[in-house]
């Protein structure tokens, strides 16, 4: 069974309009610009413009100022390619991670049933809510030098995984949750009547269903760790080559008075989470189309 | 990339249809429960306990003097203002942004549609180091004039506004796109042909029906910065009863010694979460309820 | 569900919204610039400071509004990291007095123009408040160090503010460096002590002040720090032994009055400078800059009636080349000393 064949099976009762997944049955009625329209637009992208693009603009201008040849320095400083290795490798782990359990997580959440479910659906969003440095004191606290658990992580490559992973839980388990609440049970049942095991089920239903949701939460997770700062102040010692992510070396050139090599990291970061945000896109439309 | 804001998977919407729970109790169900709960246990419960016995772990007395010191108190007021005023922006700006995205085409739609999750991406220091470079009354490139005219955005109120709704932009936008999509204009050309302007049929029409879509964005936006520290700490410059956030204040707290600095910072940062918190669960409470209960 | 009503909650929302208006319009967000003397008779001096002297300063401050000068002064301060100051100050935010940690720092607003190239024409050299590099360890000092020697031994985990983001950081380095030439070593001696220095080196937290916060909380078991830093930990309660090594660095710490400052500005330099002053300085660790000061008794000293004693092998940052020769040298990006040894332990950990 194929992904195609899956889509009917999933549409909604007549009063619903049908379900546009992944773009390629869209329902957009979409017209030109009205001229009260033109003006939404025009006021809209103003503000974007002194807001985001400006500010962005001046980061890559002054990243630019020493040319390319100062560019390609400071990028390939080894304790900059270090610091970049560091802040993508441990960013790519804990998005690996948060596939499976926020999978696993939104499972859970939406066809489970048990006592305190609900209490989790809040503790899902703790996260999200806690002002990064603050997330710092916390994971010190079970992770640090007075850990309950005997375990002393501050310091080390574990210290930047677990803040990694606490700041980027929300968010598979956010987008794949809607997915799987529309994913009708029934079909799966008819799968395992015809005598589909659990796993063949999975990976022809299930999985093809949720992956654009989950490819999606995957992208903003990514994006969200490698620019996380405020949780690993206290809590990663920055120890060059060893401790130091992306953001801290931006913090340490703009200290040094160095902008230009400050905005060619910062320039890098923006461009890697551009890349894997395509990337993740460009997965999520194939395992959709392919199952 | 506008296909990524335009998945259903973007949306937290009430469901269509019929969505029954399947009961069986098998002993793949209780592992992965077990497993689940055990990782946000260790992740996200036990260390939050902790934080919150370290704050009463004087009583509560050291606490409740923390809450009385003008500095806090200015601290939150000034986080609730600045972040009501982002919030305000970026929903006024979402709202009339996802109409454009999803209704009308228009060259650049996809590049605006890309650029819109580009704020998630972007590490906070990075954020105040650009609008440091524009803003900036000595150097920016147009902080300059801008400071002659008698407006001072960094260092000032209205350049922490900014950097607020900088860093919580894409939310709304990103909750209202799919919805959006999913209505389609069917409902609102009917009100339309049958006289209505184009502000009652989106009033009467559209408004209730991307509403629980819209609040739960406002929410998250306002979650978010209620929390944002380090954009914030780079364009406020942190002065005491005039630009420092509650945020900011967590940090110089916890900075300086003694045991009464610490519980105010703890405090404050328990205090922060739990408005943030408290929120959530009030707008994740009273949507439609997704599964039989 | 019965109390909590859809109704309800959307009629709370408007209330919030109410609420925001209200608080905002009531001026907190105002955040107008006030009349840097209005009708009423008070000045608004605005003060930048790195956050070790916040203390000190606020005691000095009170002290001042005693006086006719100080009289009517109301203060708008802030406090960090020395250069995240610095620069902000050079970025404009509004001061009219800065104390910082390194004279580099008040350098910034010279090449800025903010400050007169003038500030270290004085009797002091523009530096408003001394202080040594001591080594801090538990109460009991259970690893029984007595100097630098003992902190590359196995076992020692040792924390000490990040040179490339902290610049009052770089005054820790630079006596570990320093020491064992000051001894008699080579520079090829200092160069391998500070190898297994850093070798031995557990996280470089942001500033000086996150260092002793780490510290203190456990992280590590020696901590490179200020002396004044040291006392004052003690005096708010915080239990640890300190040595003041034979050989060490003196800290000097600048405070400079901005070229379009209030003229009350001045008149705290002064005062600052005064013996009332630095009176304020010695109760808070810090040894004065002022000869002659009285010193009396300091609570948090290891020995409160002597608490400043003197290092046989004290140098000072001047003897070293002035601090553009020592950057150049110890922290420049990839020649420096420091740099280089880190990106040789970086390496092999």
């Amino acid at each position: 069974m194929t992904s195609s064949a899956v889509t009917p099976l999933i549409e909604r009762p007549d009063d619903a309009p049908p379900p546009s997944p992944g773009g390629r049955r869209r329902r957009r009625r979409a017209t030109d610009l009205t001229p009260v329209a033109g003006l939404g637009l025009g006021i809209t992208m103003l503000w974007f413009s002194l807001l985001v693009l400006i500010p962005l603009l001046a980061v890559l201008v002054q990243a630019s100022e020493g040319g390319w040849q100062a560019y390609w320095e400071a990028l390939t400083s080894p304790q900059t390619a270090a610091a970049l290795r560091l802040t993508v490798s441990q960013a790519l782990l804990v998005t690996l991670v948060n596939i499976v359990m926020g999978t696993a997580i939104a499972w859970v959440l939406v066809r489970d049933r048990f006592w305190g479910k609900q209490f989790l659906e809040v503790v899902i969003d703790i996260p999200f809510a806690l002002p990064t440095i603050v997330a710092g004191l916390v994971l010190l606290s079970l992770y640090g030098p007075s850990s309950p658990l005997g375990v002393d992580w501050a310091n080390t490559r574990v210290a930047v995984f677990l803040a990694f992973l606490f700041v980027t839980l929300p968010f598979v388990v956010r987008t794949v949750q809607p997915v799987l609440i529309e994913l009708e049970p029934e079909v799966e049942e008819a799968a395992a009547s015809l005598g589909a095991s659990r796993l063949t089920t999975f990976r022809t239903i299930i999985l093809p269903a949720l992956a654009p949701a989950i490819t999606s939460g995957a992208a903003l997770s990514f994006a969200r760790g490698i620019s996380e700062y405020g949780s690993l102040v206290l809590l990663s010692g920055n120890l060059p080559y060893s401790t130091e992510v992306a953001s801290v070396r931006i913090l340490s050139y703009v200290e040094g008075d160095k902008l230009t090599e400050a905005a060619a990291v910062a320039s890098i970061l923006l461009v890697v989470a551009l890349v894997v945000i395509v990337v993740l896109d460009i997965i999520s439309r194939r395992v959709a189309r392919h199952g | 990339m506008a296909d990524s804001l335009t998945t259903p998977a973007a949306a937290i919407r009430p469901p269509r249809g019929k969505v029954v729970t399947v009961r069986s109790s098998s002993p793949f169900r209780w592992v992965l429960r077990l497993i689940v709960i055990a990782y946000l246990v260790f992740l996200v419960i036990w260390p939050v306990t902790l934080v919150a016995k370290a704050t009463f772990s004087r009583g509560l007395a050291p606490v409740l003097d923390a809450l009385q010191q003008p500095d806090v108190i200015f601290a939150f007021k000034l986080t609730l203002s600045v972040a009501f005023w982002a919030v305000l922006i970026n929903t006024a700006f979402g709202i009339v942004i996802s109409l454009l995205l999803v209704r009308y085409t228009f060259p650049g739609r996809r590049a605006l549609s890309a650029m819109i999750d580009v704020p998630l991406s972007v590490s906070p220091i990075v954020v105040g180091l650009a609008l440091l470079l524009v803003y900036s009354g000595r150097t920016g490139w147009i902080g300059g004039a801008l400071e002659s005219a008698g407006l001072q955005v960094i260092y000032a109120p209205p350049g922490m506004i900014m950097a607020t709704a900088f860093v919580s932009l894409p939310l709304v936008i990103r909750e209202l796109v799919p919805v959006l999509t999913e209505i389609g204009t069917d409902a609102e050309q009917a009100a339309r042909s049958l006289g209505a302007s184009p502000l009652q049929a989106f009033l009467s029409i559209t408004l209730p029906a991307i509403k629980w879509a819209l609040l739960y964005g406002v929410v998250l936006s306002l979650a978010r910065s209620l929390g944002e520290f380090g954009a914030v700490k780079i364009v406020s410059g942190g002065v005491a009863m005039r630009t420092q956030t509650a945020t900011l204040l967590v940090e110089e707290r916890y900075q300086q010694f003694g045991p009464e600095n610490t519980i105010t910072a703890y405090t404050a940062a328990l205090i922060l979460a739990l408005i943030a918190v408290l929120a959530l669960v009030v707008v994740t409470s009273l949507r439609p309820k997704e599964n039989s209960q | 569900m019965s109390i909590i009503t859809r109704r309800r909650v959307l009629q709370a929302a408007a209330g919030a919204i109410a609420l925001g208006l209200t608080a905002t319009l009531s001026g907190c967000v105002g955040g107008a610039a006030q009349p840097a003397s209005d009708a009423s008779g008070t000045t608004t001096l605005h003060l930048v400071g790195f956050a070790v002297p916040k203390e000190a300063n606020n005691a000095i401050q009170k002290k001042f509004a005693e006086t006719p000068e100080g009289e009517g002064v109301v203060w708008q301060e802030s406090y960090g990291a020395s250069g995240d100051q610095s620069r902000a100050v050079a970025n404009g935010l509004k001061a009219d007095y800065v104390n910082f940690s390194l004279e580099g720092d008040v350098s910034r607003l010279v090449k800025a123009g903010l400050v007169d190239a003038s500030w270290k024409d004085g009797p002091t050299k523009g530096i408003v408040s001394d202080s040594v590099v001591v080594i801090v360890v538990p109460k009991g000092n259970p690893q029984g160090i007595k100097g630098w020697n003992d902190l590359v031994k196995p076992g020692v985990k040792l924390i000490t503010p990040n040179p490339a983001s902290s610049g009052s950081a770089r005054w820790n380095i630079l006596a570990a460096y320093q020491q064992v030439i000051a001894n008699g070593g080579s520079e090829a001696d200092a160069k391998a002590y500070l190898t297994k220095f850093f070798n031995n080196v557990v996280a470089l937290p942001g500033s000086g002040r996150d260092a002793t916060n780490a510290f203190l909380e456990g992280s590590g078991n020696v901590l490179i720090s200020y002396e004044n830093e040291a006392i004052l930990a003690r005096q708010s309660g915080e239990d640890f032994d300190y040595i003041v090594p034979d050989a060490t660095l003196k800290i000097e710490n600048p405070g400079a009055v901005l070229k379009d400052a209030n003229p009350k500005a001045k008149a705290y330099l002064d005062f600052v400078l005064s013996t009332a002053g630095q009176e304020e300085f010695v109760k808070k660790g810090f040894r004065p800059v002022v000869k002659g000061t009285p010193v009396g008794t300091v609570e948090g000293a290891n020995d409160p009636a002597k608490p400043f004693p003197v290092p046989s092998k004290l140098f000072t940052v001047a003897e070293l080349g002035g601090w553009d020769a020592v950057n150049a040298k110890f922290f420049e990006e990839n020649t420096g000393i420091v740099p280089q040894i880190q990106k040789a332990t970086g390496k092999s950990q």
